[in-house]
């Protein structure tokens, strides 16, 4: 039952994203983003990390996808870009180089031992990623870590800010 | 429960996909919504090496890294906003007066 969820939220995923890529239209890319970014948080969901669920919708989905959608209108970005390419063989390589790339992982991840199933279900398995045990750790030991992304997000704000001044008039 | 091999797989192929739309697209808001992707993808490798480990500490590096890809994102749309009004292309092959 897992597994058939699993299968179907993956396919969703692999969807949105293979069409955000292919689809001509910015608008059209932003929203099968969205697609892929929903379908993540499902899996998040089914990786019991009920937060990150909920932080994956309200900021990925909720804030980010949106400010795209903005930038986009903006700029009016949903043109489709011209065909012609400066190089011309740049693509078969791409996708080349990317069959080779996914290769190489599949053959990493899959056999080695980093994919070892343990032979039962650990114990604690089901709560272990509840909101509180997240503050716990949050507040404890990756205290410093929580306060840089505090000024992160800050020296952001100003970064945004000082990038959007109009010049000043000349004196 | 759901193989963890099986979640890292699709984590490199959301990977592979998003890699591929710098070298494959020009619009540059379709190569940030890439670069998300990528992290998106890294983000689901976290956290199912969380579920098997039963280790807390790979959810909260999502959750960091999905804070400061936030302030990249504002930052970066930024500073597409500030090229456009100059240049008033989107195509990052046009962006190109540095080149020697």
């Amino acid at each position: 039952m897992e597994l058939l969820l699993f299968l179907i939220t993956a396919v969703v995923a692999l969807v949105g994203g293979v069409a955000m890529l292919v689809s001509r239209n910015a608008v059209h890319s932003a929203l099968f983003l969205l697609l892929n970014f929903g379908a993540v948080a499902i899996l998040y969901l089914l990786l019991r990390a009920p937060f990150l669920f909920v932080i994956q919708l309200s900021i990925y989905a909720g804030a980010i996808m949106v400010l795209f959608l903005f930038v986009v209108m903006l700029l009016g970005a949903e043109r489709s870009e011209e065909e012609r390419d400066r190089i011309a063989w740049q693509r078969p390589v791409a996708a080349g180089l990317a069959i080779l790339l996914l290769i190489e992982t599949a053959i990493i991840f899959v056999r080695s031992a980093l994919g070892a199933q343990p032979a039962e279900i650990p114990p604690g398995v089901e709560t272990f990623g509840a909101p509180q045990k997240i503050g716990e750790a949050l507040f404890t030991t990756f205290l410093l870590p929580f306060q840089i992304t505090g000024i992160i997000l800050l020296v952001a704000i100003i970064g945004v800010v000082v990038l959007n001044q109009r010049e000043r008039a000349q004196r | 429960m759901v193989p963890t091999s099986y979640y890292v797989l699709l984590s490199a192929i959301l990977f592979t996909i998003g890699a591929l739309g710098p070298l494959i697209r020009r619009n540059a808001i379709v190569l940030f919504m890439s670069v998300e992707l990528m992290l998106n993808a890294a983000n689901l490798a976290l956290v199912a090496f969380a579920r098997q480990q039963v280790n807390i500490n790979g959810q909260v590096l999502v959750f960091f890294v999905i804070s400061v890809a936030a302030a990249e994102v504002a930052v970066g749309l930024a500073l597409l906003v500030a090229i456009f009004r100059t240049r008033r292309t989107t195509d990052v092959d046009e962006v190109s007066t540095l080149k020697g």
